[in-house]
């Protein structure tokens, strides 16, 4: 069996890995509607967040509700999409712990790809649905006037998104390469991200927004998109250009976490438990 | 040989000096076993405190954006409801408790019932420990950090502060009862997943994690309060640290709060009660 798989390229090796994981989800049928809702749910009420908050005032860091919903439909579409393909790369974190990582380092398959492919989250599937959903309707109802140019940025500045939230969870991850207990310090900037670029930069202020937005660059996943999109002025200075850079900085992003994971799978010691 | 279970009670004779001495033995065993795991405690203040800035900036835009007060709540008081409750929410443990969860599934809960102090009341020993390190640890830093960076609502009123206390520590037990519950559903099920998830999704929005409960119309809000234990989990000692309300208002909240205690660990010794009655432990 093992002489044939090797035979067979490392294709049907992987998609072994998939069936494996379809298969053993699809035997607690419950459990798997509980988590589809559960995922749905996480945006669903992420989104509803800022219908709240849009009830009490109507002007968020100088943004109407139109203008700040597009900036959370690109957040929560990026986000979501990224989660459902490269999320489960958060798990390292225990497979380094627990010393399942040794197993997956001695197959002959790469290690990203093998993690990736040890959960298979359909669950999220749906999630990733309603965040492009959330994407689509914010710029039907937002006064967008379409030109070839922002057409192409609507269906650019997502995907550039997802590269990058994809980018920052596998660099988030590799930190416990290092700090084996890391526990929750990746939350901060994925999940934290996500929260950053849910709402319009302005909001935020000083030495704090600097960081996420250009040290990290967060500010280029929704916000700036979102500004060339509306056609409107930076209320903070840069040029209208600068919403074109997303691609740019997704690239810039992954090649930053993919150096990251190659350094950090090189420096792992086994913990040998 | 007759067994001893909870359920059954105990051939010792009530003492009340004993039991207490029992119950804090727990609690610092509790307190001990939070404390060696000292990375993790340093990561999660960190991930705290990067929250209580997003959120923060944001509500302070809110009030920004609505002219200053916004549902009663002043720009200070907005910037101390997201602070405290950075802090607050690591010591009622809202997310990732699954102790007695993976105990009934491995079986290892066998061991619990045999004990002569009840599994609700040692599990609640401990969780108690567990909070008044967590106080320490995850408490101080995020709110020294919001304190340092932001303007707070310090308390005009002295009663404030004892009724604080108070509300912080009806918090813990609360959550820990529904903690308590929702992995009790193990008993039942195989895989406790949807109902921890169901959990994790509810009680953040539910309690006031993501924005101040105040921020809804009466008719979800009125009835979400008085009708569910979640915003008594946050929104309330929050709400009582900051004075958003008379004082007649902040300690009916509190009594709610103190109501709402009780009924939920009567439902933990009810619900543990009846597990017991069906659970089979497997393997030997």
């Amino acid at each position: 069996m093992a002489d044939r798989t090797y035979r067979l390229g490392v294709v049907p090796a992987y998609l072994a890995l998939l069936r494996g994981q379809a298969r053993s989800q699809a035997s607690y049928r419950t459990s798997f509607v509980v988590d589809l809702v559960g995922n749905v749910g996480a945006t669903v009420f992420d989104v509803l967040t800022v219908l709240v908050l849009f009830r009490v005032t109507r002007d968020l860091g100088g943004f109407d509700r139109t203008e700040a919903m597009v900036m959370v439909g690109l957040s929560s579409a990026a986000f979501a999409t990224a989660d459902l393909t490269v999320g489960n790369i958060e798990r390292v974190r225990q497979y380094v712990r627990t010393g399942l990582l040794d197993a997956v380092l001695v197959r002959p398959l790469g290690a990203l790809p093998q993690l990736l492919l040890m959960d298979l989250p359909v669950r999220k599937a749906a999630r990733s649905l309603f965040g492009i959903g959330v994407l689509v309707t914010a710029l039907a109802l937002a006064d967008v006037s379409w030109t070839p140019g922002r057409v192409a940025l609507a269906v650019l500045a997502p995907l550039a998104g997802v590269v990058f939230f994809g980018s920052i969870f596998v660099a988030t991850a590799t930190l416990s390469f290092w700090w084996i207990d890391s526990g929750e310090v990746g939350s901060a900037f994925t999940y934290g991200g996500r929260d950053f670029t849910t709402y319009p930069m302005t909001v935020y202020s000083g030495w704090f927004r600097a960081v996420f937005a250009y040290g990290l660059g967060f500010g280029f996943v929704a916000y700036y998109p979102a500004l060339a999109l509306l056609g409107r002025a930076d209320p903070l200075g840069l040029p209208a250009w600068v919403g074109w850079l997303a691609p740019g900085v997704a690239l810039l992003a992954a090649a930053g976490a993919a150096t990251a994971w190659r350094v950090g799978v090189r420096h792992y010691r086994s913990t040998g438990s | 040989m007759g067994s001893v279970t909870a359920t059954v009670p105990p051939p010792i004779s009530r003492n009340i000096i004993l039991w207490f001495r029992t119950f804090t033995a727990i609690a610092g065993s509790g307190f001990r076993r939070y404390s060696t795991y000292r990375q993790a405690t340093l990561a999660g203040a960190f991930t705290n405190t990067v929250f209580g800035f997003l959120r923060c900036y944001v509500l302070l835009a809110v009030a920004g954006g609505a002219g200053g007060i916004v549902a009663g709540y002043t720009p200070a008081q907005l910037a101390t409801f997201v602070w405290v409750g950075q802090g607050l929410l690591a010591v009622v443990l809202l997310w990732g408790w699954t102790d007695l969860a993976e105990r009934i599934r491995t079986g290892e809960v066998a061991s619990d019932l045999l004990r002569p102090v009840h599994p609700v009341v040692s599990y609640l020993a401990t969780d108690l420990g567990r909070a008044g390190y967590a106080l320490v640890t995850r408490f101080v830093p995020p709110v020294l950090t919001g304190l340092l960076f932001f303007d707070f609502k310090l308390p005009d009123r002295w009663p404030t502060v004892p009724l604080f206390v108070l509300s912080v520590a009806l918090a813990v037990v609360i959550c820990f009862g529904c903690r308590y519950l929702v992995n009790a559903t193990g008993y039942w099920l195989q895989d406790v997943r949807g109902p921890m998830i169901l959990w994790t999704l509810g009680s953040g929005v539910l309690a006031g994690l993501y924005f101040p409960l105040r921020f809804l119309p009466d008719w979800i809000l009125v009835p979400l309060w008085v009708a569910t234990p979640f915003p008594s989990l946050l929104q309330t000692p929050l709400d009582v640290v900051i004075e958003r309300d008379a004082w007649p208002v902040q300690s009916g909240m509190v009594a709610l709060q103190l109501a709402w205690a009780g009924l939920i660990l009567l439902g933990c010794r009810t619900v543990q009660r009846r597990a017991e009655r069906r659970l089979v432990v497997q393997g030997g």
